[in-house]
């Protein structure tokens, strides 16, 4: 009989070697699933992993990588500090599409005066709005005990739907027929966020997630605030000894995270997405909580898991095209990835061991 | 018996009908958490129902065969969260989501060739003349048998919840999972049950999406549904008959404002389609504004996994 | 601006390469590439698309090849996705939503020698994009006539997808035939929100069955709306929308609207082929052929479908245009005069219901 038996302290080989073996995994699982669909698993696993990077049309998929990565790094990032201490913020699609729609009103609002200051006010603006859609569930968390899963997850409804308003009407171009969809950044230089360095992906956006990245590993590690948020997660009774208010940790938690998914929001509207449509948003929300857990909600990991998701998605996409793969196909890779990263991570914690019952129980726990 | 327009018996009719894909993952998904379990992948083994009983249906003609290919689907899929949280001691709240991921992907997948099929009819429950009552009829008699079930699959929890040894015991897992370990239960075993009926529940739910409400297959097809149960339990302080109640509202709210745009009510399309979510938020508020946990009625081991050495 | 860089010279190095030389001359081989945003079996929109494209291939057999990639997101995965056509090879690309509007055209402006064709769209910022549309309210005015003749109970439905202009106007051409030839008849609009969304089109038809309406047109594109007219056995009818939804014939499906692409398609690609292509802004209808009504099923009695089949041949001809005037605008205001016909540009910029609607539009 196979048990598992707890680890006195977790094992930091584990602890690095999870990811790889939870990738090496899905790559075997997916090679079967791939096969099965009659596609060559080689040739498959190839164009997710290897052409964006290496191929043909490196030179311009590379660039793609970090236009996905981005707002999903930024997200993330967000999204791990308060899973670290047990607050799940799963509405940040929402945060980040209101974010994206303050932020562009007030960018829109200057239209056509062209001005410095324009940008970083819009940056704000995002920011402001993602916080305020964010505060909502953290509110009814602290003054209600509501659960900040379901209020946040009904929210992202709510913003959908305002968004939709936006696009067909308060936002909606004026130059635009009757269309729905606001005006389209590009066209407006001061509010636009283009590539910094032509071909490599890097807008604002992705100055922004490599810059939260630093800050957020800097909170983590050496500010008290980081240590509460550890603490937290970990030993909820510990952190109300120490006096770690969980009002605070809420508030503080769901406000940054919102405040991030909404720049990201705004970052990709004025970027990739060029303007306020009808559906701009893709979702990134939610992935950015596989990526939090991917990176093993460690910022500098999240960098990484980013890196791999977007992977995923560009080389997805090129199977898509090229071999005929279907995009769900993608999409239960996705899946498998994380189903084996959690499965994996139990070796962190525990061992495996053979033999029969639990031995004689131990004194202190 | 008319309000501005709106027919209420037809009203009343057809949100219990609308109300069924969410009142049964609700309900399982209820007794998932009350053994102290939390899944959040609901929405993806509801889809997992609807393309599994859908494929069955049109394979086999039978439509009742396919509520049971449905539920055996939601099952297997509830199967793979089980392994994960009960053995391999993983987060149950990112199992949940990468379940949903997962599961969404997988039935995309499977489904591919199956869009705009037409699959098999479901009746409705012949009661002969008794439909014709005037207010009676519509309400109670015009249903087909997949209705009458999600409300006795109500009343059977509530029962076997309350009455019964099975039931103490599941609850006594769900408020101390090592004090029932310690009494000589197997947790992980009973938990693995619970988990593998609100698989089965969802499962039915989601072909009820694919076989009478729509009834066809897309990609995507329960649109969130999975969602609303979760919201629903909470709603109904894990309660059985408040999940009715809780389930009927929102089918109501949202037939409703659909029911008002066609009567040509003034009020502006996007407050209504926001109505259901707005009016859920505020019910939870309500709910949960007692003090605390305990108050709500929250099994108090919710969402932590258990691990027999400790 | 911006983005003029080694990407888009190494890119016109490439198409030149790929694509061979002249191209005021014809081509001997034409790479045509579509991108959809829905899955091609959809059975709607996607799915006729996808018919235009294997009318293609079947035109000009080994001249031509076909690559296409469904389910695209509209906005920056869009634009990647045309990117990687335009890259691999693709000489005309059909982008086949109004959203990919501002990726086809940033993409268009990297790839000069590339063919950009985007449906439903009015955005053309260079010479090598082209925009084509189908006037689908003249199938409306079709299903209108319809729907006036057979309604029992004097009101008829219609579920809207959003509210824009070329929704507007089949709503207005649904109304306008109906009262011609019913003037009790009265319009109940549900909005769906959505282009494609069988549950909620399902529960929008049902509202509209609850009111009292029996007969119900929908600018969405699933067979949802058939499918719930259906379970009145033959109280309530509908149309075929995109496709020919044939499953649903007699009743409730008494005709359809159907998206023909094909004869689009293959003229666009010819041209390619022959050298003789220009940038077009295409508008066609039942005339060009773009848009098919679907066979009116004998559930529609004899008279009722000799008046509809009258109407579709004259608009064919050009005799008669769905929108003639006297017309007034839902507030009173004059639109058309008496025998003045709708210009184009009035029909794009639609946002106003003509009068005898009630209830808004939603802003």
């Amino acid at each position: 009989m196979i048990r598992l038996e707890k680890r006195p302290t977790p094992s930091r080989f584990w602890l690095y070697a999870t990811p790889i073996a939870a990738v090496l995994l899905t790559m075997v699982a997916g090679g079967l699933l791939f096969a099965a669909m009659g596609k060559n698993p080689f040739a498959v696993i190839k164009t997710i992993f290897w052409d964006p990077v290496f191929g043909e049309f490196a030179f311009y998929l590379r660039g793609q990588l970090l236009i996905k990565a981005g707002p999903l790094i930024l997200i993330a990032i967000g999204l791990a500090l308060g899973f670290r201490a047990g607050i799940w913020n799963i509405g940040a699609e929402g945060q980040y599409i209101i974010g994206a729609i303050v932020g562009a009103g007030v960018g829109l609002a200057f239209y056509p005066t062209e001005n410095r200051l324009i940008f970083p006010a819009m940056i704000l603006a995002g920011a402001f709005g993602g916080w305020l859609w964010g505060m909502i569930p953290a509110i009814l968390k602290t003054y209600f005990n509501t659960s900040e899963i379901l209020v946040s997850l009904m929210l992202v409804y709510v913003a959908e739907t305002i968004l939709a308003k936006a696009a067909t009407g308060f936002l909606r171009n004026p130059d635009g027929a009757g269309f729905p969809g606001s005006r389209n950044f590009r066209n407006f230089e001061a509010a636009s966020n283009p590539e910094l360095i032509a071909g490599s992906g890097l807008h604002w956006g992705g100055v922004a997630a490599l810059g939260v990245a630093v800050l957020a590993y800097i909170l983590l590690t050496r500010h008290l605030l980081g240590f509460q948020i550890k603490l937290a997660g970990q030993a909820p009774r510990a952190a109300r000894f120490h006096g770690v208010s969980p009002v605070r940790l809420v508030l503080l938690c769901m406000g940054i995270s919102g405040a991030l998914a909404g720049m990201a929001g705004l970052f990709e509207v004025t970027g990739p997405a060029g303007q306020i449509t009808i559906d701009f948003n893709t979702g990134y929300g939610f992935t950015a909580i596989i990526v939090a857990f991917l990176g093993r909600l460690n910022p500098l990991g999240i960098v990484l898991a980013g890196l791999l998701m977007a992977l995923t998605y560009v080389g997805g996409e090129m199977a898509s095209t090229n071999l005929g793969l279907p995009a769900a196909a993608i999409q239960v890779f996705q899946g498998m990835l994380l189903f084996f990263l959690l499965a994996v991570d139990v070796l962190t914690n525990y061992r495996f061991r053979l033999g029969a019952g639990a031995p004689a129980k131990q004194g202190a726990k | 018996m008319e309000i501005g327009g709106i027919n209420l018996v037809i009203l009343v009719a057809s949100l219990m009908v609308a109300a069924v894909p969410i009142l049964l993952a609700a309900i399982g998904e209820l007794v998932v958490e009350r053994a102290g379990v939390l899944n959040l992948g609901v929405e993806g083994m509801m889809i997992i129902g609807a393309i599994g009983g859908f494929i069955t249906a049109v394979g086999t003609g039978s439509p009742f065969l396919g509520f049971l290919g449905g539920a055996l689907a939601g099952a297997a899929l509830s199967a793979v969260f089980a392994l994960l949280t009960q053995v391999f001691l993983a987060n149950q709240v990112a199992t949940g989501l990468a379940l949903t991921l997962f599961g969404l992907g997988v039935s995309s997948l499977a489904g591919q060739g199956y869009n705009g099929i037409k699959p098999p009819h479901t009746p409705d429950v012949p009661f002969g003349p008794l439909a014709d009552l005037p207010v009676l009829g519509p309400i109670l008699f015009s249903h087909d048998w997949v209705v009458y079930f999600s409300i006795a699959m109500v009343a059977a929890v509530w029962w076997v919840l309350r009455s019964t040894r099975a039931g103490l015991i599941l609850r006594a897992v769900g408020e101390s999972h090592d004090a029932a370990h310690a009494l000589g239960y197997k947790v992980n075993r009973i938990r693995l049950m619970a988990i593998l009926f609100g698989g089965a529940m969802a499962g039915m739910g989601g072909a009820y999406v694919s076989l009478v409400r729509v009834p066809q297959w897309v990609d995507g097809i329960t649109a969130g549904a999975g969602w609303i149960a979760l919201a629903i339990v909470v709603f109904a302080s894990w309660k059985p008959w408040r999940a009715l109640i809780g389930a009927y509202l929102f089918g109501g709210i949202t037939q409703l404002q659909l029911s008002l745009q066609a009567t040509g009510t003034a009020i502006p399309v996007e407050y209504l389609s926001m109505a259901p979510y707005l009016i859920t938020i505020l019910v939870l508020v309500i709910m949960s504004s007692s003090r605390g946990r305990a108050a709500t009625g929250a099994p108090a081991a919710l969402g932590q996994n258990f691990h027999a050495s400790r | 601006m911006k983005r003029r860089n080694l990407l888009a010279s190494a890119a016109m190095g490439l198409t030149f390469a790929m694509a061979g030389g002249a191209f005021a001359a014809g081509m001997d081989h034409v790479k045509a590439c579509f991108i959809y945003v829905g899955p091609i079996g959809d059975g709607g929109w996607t799915f006729q698309h996808h018919q235009g494209a294997l009318a293609v291939q079947e035109a000009y057999g080994d001249k031509v090849e076909i690559q296409y990639q469904e389910s695209v997101p509209e906005g920056a995965d869009a634009e990647r996705v045309l990117t990687q056509m335009a890259l691999g090879g693709c000489n005309i690309i059909f982008s086949t939503s109004f959203g990919y509007m501002d990726p086809t055209n940033a993409v268009a402006a990297k790839f000069p020698d590339v063919k950009f064709e985007h449906a439903t769209g009015f955005k053309r910022e260079s010479p090598n994009v082209s925009t084509y549309n189908a006037r689908f309210y003249e199938g409306r005015a079709v299903e209108g006539v319809i729907a006036g003749r057979m309604t029992k109970t004097n009101k008829i439905g219609y579920i809207g997808s959003f509210p824009i202009p070329e929704v507007v106007m089949g709503i207005n051409a649904y109304y306008l035939a109906a009262k011609k030839v019913n003037p009790d008849v009265e319009l109940s609009v549900v909005w769906a929100f959505t282009w494609f969304d069988p549950a909620k089109e399902a529960d929008a038809a049902k509202a509209l069955i609850d009111a009292g309406v029996d007969v119900i047109a929908s600018h969405t594109d699933s067979t949802a709306p058939l499918a719930e007219a259906a379970k009145t056995e033959g109280k309530v009818i509908g149309f075929g929308q995109a496709s020919d939804m044939e499953a649903y014939k007699p009743a409730p499906r008494v005709t359809s609207i159907i998206d023909n692409w094909g004869p689009y398609y293959v003229k666009r690609v010819g041209a390619l082929l022959d050298g003789s292509y220009e940038q077009a802004d295409a508008w066609e209808g039942i005339k060009g052929g773009e848009v098919l009504i679907g066979e009116i099923t004998d559930a529609v009695p004899a008279e009722v479908k000799a008046e509809a089949e009258k109407l579709r041949d004259d608009i064919a001809a050009g005799t008669v245009h769905p929108f003639t005037g006297p017309i007034k605008k839902q507030d009173g205001s004059d639109w058309l005069a008496d025998g003045a016909t709708a210009p184009d540009g009035d029909l794009l910029g639609m946002n106003f219901y003509v009068e005898g609607i009630s209830g808004d539009i939603p802003k």
